[in-house]
């Protein structure tokens, strides 16, 4: 993957999805070595409103920091689906949460749907590890970046006594993001 | 052993890299989007052996900046437009008494409170122009997590160098955007520290200017005594109106970094050997420029960068040679036309001069540069 890949994580401010967009820059940048910048909107709305990070991957050092054309959107709100998953490239793909978007934005991309919120709820416990699912979801069908690497960011980033929630987590994701393939 | 790395936010670079320089006072009011510096400090610099203080506000802070520093201890103040229109008349202040100090400016959008949360590039002539009376100036500009490390480390030398302050302007898009920093070993950046004075407390005169053009400063607190004003003062400190003093000081003050551009300048360029447009951009709108240069390259279309990294000086001789060389500047910056005043001021009409601007609180992207170029083509 030379050129450069975009990505943009959309939720409700406070669904962790800033920190899953550092994770995923982590993960390519610190462990797999190449490069990567993530940014994030930054408002005063954000909390409770519609929140987005975005994450540049590339093997050539990155020079514009923000998304141009956005190969793979994650959108887990219908107000996030609306207000962000756009600027989504001809063949690209959006990830929605099967729940809690009801209306899919048109465009010339794959649109695929997990229940995410739900799956961190119901099969892993906890709500609160709904980003670490989605991040795996997207590792999963992108393969961005691989899955160990993915794994040992989320590892890196989590206190101990909650590493074997978000492993799970992770790998719930992973495996079901890239099912979605099939 | 592998070198430390991490992914920081620009400001937490900042703040690294006031720590690497080795920073031992903040003194600061917080104000978005520069906070993390403050944050990062407020935890660092304790593990020095420095001080953090969040003082009532920002004129506050700026005074507690030039009194630590006069005692010896790099300083350094961090904030954002507001904040650097209340710290002006002390920033005067450390330019006529000759305090170093570094003042980290996180631009966003203004005037006044602005937009907060948006980034701006409106603050550039505000970093050389802000405060009154004749006086030099120096301000960095980087335009990168790694850079904004190194050039706050460069920002700390040339302030104890020159004994003034030195600013360092970097917009809200590369303050709150995280990307890989490589921490430099200790040693591998140049670290300047103030030259003390040779002679002893009783003959020492803070403003001697047979000294060299930026006289040994002494701490407060090491034995030393000696008068500090605002005032126009003869070599002692003392205020005085003698014409021919007053005269020499405010030229000293400016021939000290005038003379000196060579060792203050620097400036990246990109591709701009066979340029027939330049693209004369700084901070996070210089990679919208490069990747823009890319672009246009690939499109046929013969696209250069001129990236200055020192600002003010403004880096007249570089750019008045380019304008020799090409057939026009696109002068790109996130407000209605600031360092462009500076650009059509040394091209003398030898090219072009567009401006490609942009304040609505979005980045310049690389589709509007390429836009502008093809149009002045």
């Amino acid at each position: 993957m030379a050129e450069r890949y975009e990505l943009r994580f959309s939720g409700a401010g406070g669904q962790g999805l800033i920190t899953a967009g550092i994770i995923l820059a982590e993960a390519a940048s610190i462990i797999e070595g190449r490069s990567a910048v993530q940014s994030q909107s930054y408002g005063p709305e954000a909390r409770g409103g519609a929140s987005k990070s975005e994450v540049i991957i590339s093997d050539q050092p990155i020079d514009y920091p923000k998304a141009t054309i956005v190969d793979a959107c994650l959108a887990m709100t219908q107000e996030a689906a609306d207000k962000y998953a756009n600027g989504i490239k001809d063949g690209g793909l959006l990830l929605l949460d099967a729940d809690f978007v009801q209306r899919a934005p048109q465009g010339n991309f794959k649109v695929y749907r997990l229940p995410i919120m739900r799956m961190a709820k119901e099969d892993i416990g906890r709500e609160i590890v709904a980003n670490v699912v989605a991040l795996g979801a997207v590792i999963g069908l992108t393969g961005v970046v691989s899955k160990e690497a993915g794994e040992q960011a989320v590892l890196r980033k989590v206190p101990e006594a909650f590493k074997e929630l978000n492993k799970k987590a992770y790998n719930m994701g992973y495996e079901k993001g890239k099912e979605l393939l099939n | 052993m592998a070198k430390k790395v991490a992914l920081l936010q620009g400001n937490e670079a900042c703040a690294m890299g006031a720590v690497y320089a080795g920073a031992k006072f903040f003194g600061g009011y917080p104000i978005t989007p520069s906070t993390e510096v403050a944050e990062v400090l407020s935890k660092e610099l304790p593990k020095v052996g420095g001080k953090f203080i969040q003082m009532e506000d920002e004129i506050g802070a700026m005074a507690s900046v030039i009194g630590a520093s006069l005692t010896g201890a790099k300083s350094i103040t961090a904030t954002s437009g507001p904040g650097v229109s209340l710290k002006q008349e002390l920033i005067g202040y450390a330019c006529i008494a000759e305090v170093p100090c570094v003042i980290i400016n996180v631009m966003r959008g203004g005037p006044s409170t602005g937009m907060p949360t948006g980034p701006g590039q409106s603050d550039v002539m505000q970093a050389m122009w802000g405060t009154h009376g004749d006086h030099a100036a120096i301000a960095l500009v980087p335009n990168s997590c790694q850079e904004i490390f190194s050039e706050t480390v460069r920002a700390f030398n040339l302030a104890e160098k020159y004994r003034m302050p030195v600013q360092v302007l970097f917009d809200e898009i590369v303050g709150h955007m995280r990307e890989r920093i490589v921490f430099p070993e200790p040693g591998e950046l140049e670290v300047i520290d103030r030259e003390a004075p040779t002679e002893g407390p009783d003959t020492y005169k803070p403003y001697d200017a047979t000294k060299g053009q930026v006289p040994p400063l002494a701490s407060f607190g090491s034995g030393y005594k000696f008068h500090v004003t605002g005032l126009n003062k003869a070599d002692d400190g003392f205020p005085t109106t003698k014409a021919s003093l007053v005269d020499a000081e405010e030229r000293r003050q400016i021939a000290k970094v005038m003379d000196n551009v060579a060792d203050i300048e620097s400036n990246e360029e990109y591709l701009t050997e066979d340029a027939e447009v330049i693209i004369w951009a700084y901070g996070s709108t210089s990679r919208s420029a490069r990747y823009a240069v890319n672009e246009l390259r690939s499109q046929g279309i013969k696209a250069g960068l001129f990236r200055p990294i020192t600002l003010w000086p403004f880096p007249a001789k570089r750019t008045a040679q380019l304008a020799v060389q090409c057939k026009a500047i696109v002068v790109s910056e996130m407000n209605l036309g600031q360092m462009i005043y500076e650009v059509e001021r040394v091209a003398k009409g030898n090219c072009v001069v567009a401006g490609e601007f942009r304040v609505d609180g979005e980045p310049i992207n690389p589709g509007q540069i390429m836009k502008k170029v093809k149009e002045v083509i």
